[in-house]
């Protein structure tokens, strides 16, 4: 009988269909195995893990939507309005101040012009990111054009209502700041990194002075020599306004900071690559365009994006020489006596905008490695 | 060396020629600007403040706005150009502001170091202390050994230190930067004591769940008087900055309101029509219009009044007028006559 069975199923050599994998090494069963509880020491681990998370996460979530409050017109209210006093968040202060946060003190009847930068920003900022777009060609001249055109926008002049630039604020001017630090100190940091590298003295010099000045020098003390010291420097009467003054200060100092990241991708090239660059007869400009620098800014990658994330955080010290970001904005608010003492609300907040855009970036950075990662 | 010296020499000449330019009459600057550049804070609870719309707001605008109708007639015309603890003189040394109103205490250092001009003051603060009642403490002698919420390098830390010195007690200091982690220390009960300027302590009170279970002790350890402060080299405008001030002063003395304001203006007293510039040529000889008087009160209204709408006992930070009362009511609000 068992022998009319195995008769009935076999199979000639090589023609036996794939049976499924064993129960224990595929689907969620085997994963927890292998990630929580492959030894002692993880079950261990994760066991405390899940106890934190059990003693944490409830009462935070509780606190920030269960027991939230999202309409009031003050404080008083919203407390009012809970359980316990303090007991939840009190979003409402978040929903009031909302359009301070975005646009700090930039006019109401100019604010579309605001709106319509942000659309445009995000217009210039695809054809950068992503190579398979239609018409990218177009669009990264569009990109080029981007700063000009938004600032011509916020700015004004040219038949629009000319904004000082002291009532830019909130998130406007973290984007400000941001963007145009992080556009214009890659290619600066690129040239001075080249300049570092270069066999002509006084480049070389000059390159070295300039790189080691800023990376000695904290971006608090260049700010502050931007807000009170460059007036001295300047000709009387002579009106820079504070904004561009910071803009070039943090420009600069993450231009000193690329500049030595990507030094550090151009040593991590073979010297053949250099040797057989020359032995083509290419340029020098040429051997950096085709054959170099293709080749030590992917090395660079994570060192330039986590610049840039250091840059874009770091836009928050302009609330000492006082200008007001989403982190100014919100402690100024809190001291309107209406609503203060709703500090956590604010500073998460802050902290989540800065979140979404600090990890959007670094996420980023990760499909660009994924994409460029050809191999050696 | 000589790189160096060239740069210091060039620096000089540079500081030399700005502080030329500086002193060629505000005055003039504001009016063809149109408008008045007030050096601010970034937020002080009753004193300065954006509403939802970003309009600026408090104790301190209403004075700004106030020197802005005198000026220029129109107390909408003002920028705030805000400063921290850290910037706010060197803005207004460096020509970005025209005058500071900023819950500044004056002192020696500042007017002579700092090379300001002070005009008066228009709060008188102290530093006082904020304990919880369950402690039993009634006064301050009796917080030897408490452990203290202070905000790091400002005067309050000093006058503490003397303070506690000269009482031969000890304490234990909790140093923070703003007033709202000394606020969640204090609560969460990290310190016992908070130590701020009263007007600070009032404002955090109003901020609590529990209002009533903490007193500030009656103690006022230091003097803070506040008031504004310009450049130095410039009389025509410090005197406009002064009698703005005395202009608000002598409104509540003479009891004059944003309410009754031109029904004053028919006024027996004397000293009424030339503030209200119906008589004699103060505001021309201020530089100013013959109005100017009557502009402030129409704007802002009287001390009493700007006391009132910002941080009075019906404004969330509920402070008493105190030493802030007229002279007349016992306080130390007092200004030389308009005559």
């Amino acid at each position: 009988m068992s022998e009319g069975n195995t008769a009935a199923q076999s199979y000639a050599p090589g023609t036996h269909p794939d049976l499924p994998a064993p129960i224990r090494t595929t689907g969620p069963v085997a994963w927890v195995r292998m990630n929580l509880f492959s030894s002692p020491l993880n079950v261990a681990l994760t066991l405390v893990a899940i106890g934190l998370l059990w003693w944490v996460m409830p009462p935070l979530f509780e606190w920030i939507v269960l027991d939230s409050v999202w309409t009031a017109e003050s404080r008083k209210e919203c407390w009012d309005k809970m359980e316990v006093p303090e007991g939840g968040a009190c979003w409402a202060f978040i929903k009031d101040r909302l359009r301070l946060f975005v646009y700090g003190f930039y006019p109401q009847a100019s604010r579309w012009r605001v709106n319509l930068s942000f659309v445009l920003l995000a217009m210039a900022v695809v054809p950068v990111l992503y190579d398979k777009m239609p018409g990218r060609k177009f669009g990264l001249w569009y990109a080029v054009a981007f700063p000009f055109i938004a600032g011509w926008l916020l700015v004004g002049g040219l038949g629009l209502t000319p904004v000082d630039t002291d009532q830019f604020g909130g998130i406007l001017l973290t984007l400000i700041i941001g963007v145009t630090g992080i556009s214009f100190s890659l290619p600066i940091g690129i040239l001075l990194a080249l300049g570092r590298r270069s066999k002509m003295p006084v480049m070389r010099i000059l390159c070295v002075m300039f790189i080691e000045f800023i990376r000695g020098v904290p971006l608090i003390a260049l700010l502050f020599i931007a807000s009170s010291m460059l007036n001295f420097f300047l000709p009387p009467g002579t009106v820079f306004d504070l904004l561009i003054r910071v803009l070039i200060m943090v420009t600069l100092f993450a231009a000193a900071y690329i500049a030595e990241v990507v030094r550090g991708g151009l040593q991590g090239i073979p010297i053949g690559q250099f040797e057989a660059a020359d032995s083509l007869g290419l340029t020098y400009v040429k051997a950096q365009m085709l054959i170099i620098l293709p080749q030590a800014l992917k090395i660079s990658i994570p060192g330039i994006v986590n610049t840039f994330i250091g840059l874009y955080k770091d836009t928050t010290l302009v609330l000492i020489i006082g200008m007001l970001d989403p982190l100014g904005i919100g402690r100024a608010s809190l001291a309107d006596a209406v609503w203060a003492g709703l500090s956590r609300e604010v500073y998460l907040f802050v902290a989540l905008f800065f979140f979404v855009c600090c990890f959007s970036m670094s996420r980023y950075s990760l499909y660009l490695e994924r994409k460029l990662h050809t191999g050696h | 060396m000589r790189p160096l010296n060239v740069l210091a020499a060039s620096v000089a000449v540079a500081a030399l020629t700005v502080a030329g330019a500086a002193s060629a009459g505000t005055l003039d600057d504001v009016k063809a600007r149109g408008v008045l550049r007030c050096v601010v804070s970034t937020g002080i609870a009753g004193f300065a403040y954006p509403d939802a719309n970003g309009v600026w707001k408090g104790f301190d605008i209403d004075f700004c706005r106030a020197t802005a109708a005198a000026v220029l007639g129109d107390p909408t015309k003002i920028k705030a150009v805000t400063s921290t603890g850290k910037t706010r003189f060197t803005l207004l040394n460096a020509g970005e502001g025209d005058v500071l109103w900023r819950n500044t205490t004056i002192t020696f250092s500042r007017d002579v170091g700092v090379k300001l001009r002070f005009h008066g003051v228009n709060y008188y603060d102290g530093q006082g202390f904020m304990v919880k009642k369950a402690l039993g403490v009634t006064c301050a002698t009796q917080l030897d050994g408490a452990s203290i919420c202070i905000q790091t390098g400002t005067t309050t830390e000093l006058n503490l230190a003397d303070y506690f010195h000269a009482n031969g007690m000890k304490y234990e200091a909790v140093t923070i930067e703003t007033n709202d982690e000394a606020r969640q220390n204090y609560i969460s009960g990290r310190c016992d004591v908070y130590t701020t300027d009263a007007s600070g302590l009032a404002a955090t009170r109003s901020t609590f769940t529990d209002p009533d279970n903490h007193i500030v002790l009656p103690e006022i350890i230091s003097k803070e008087p506040l008031g504004p402060a310009t450049r130095q080299g410039d009389a025509q405008w410090s005197d406009i900055i002064t009698w703005v001030l005395n202009a608000t002063i002598t409104a509540e003395e003479k009891g004059i309101t944003q309410a009754n304001l031109d029904s004053m203006k028919s006024s027996k007293d004397p000293e009424v029509l030339r503030l209200l510039g119906v008589e004699g040529s103060q505001g021309v000889e201020l530089g100013l219009s013959k109005d100017w008087a009557y502009n402030i009160i129409k704007a802002v209204g009287n001390y009493g009044e700007i006391f009132e709408r910002n941080i009075g006992v019906n404004t969330p930070i509920g402070l008493e007028r105190g030493l802030n009362a007229l002279w007349t009511d016992g306080g130390l609000q007092y200004t030389p006559p308009f005559r």
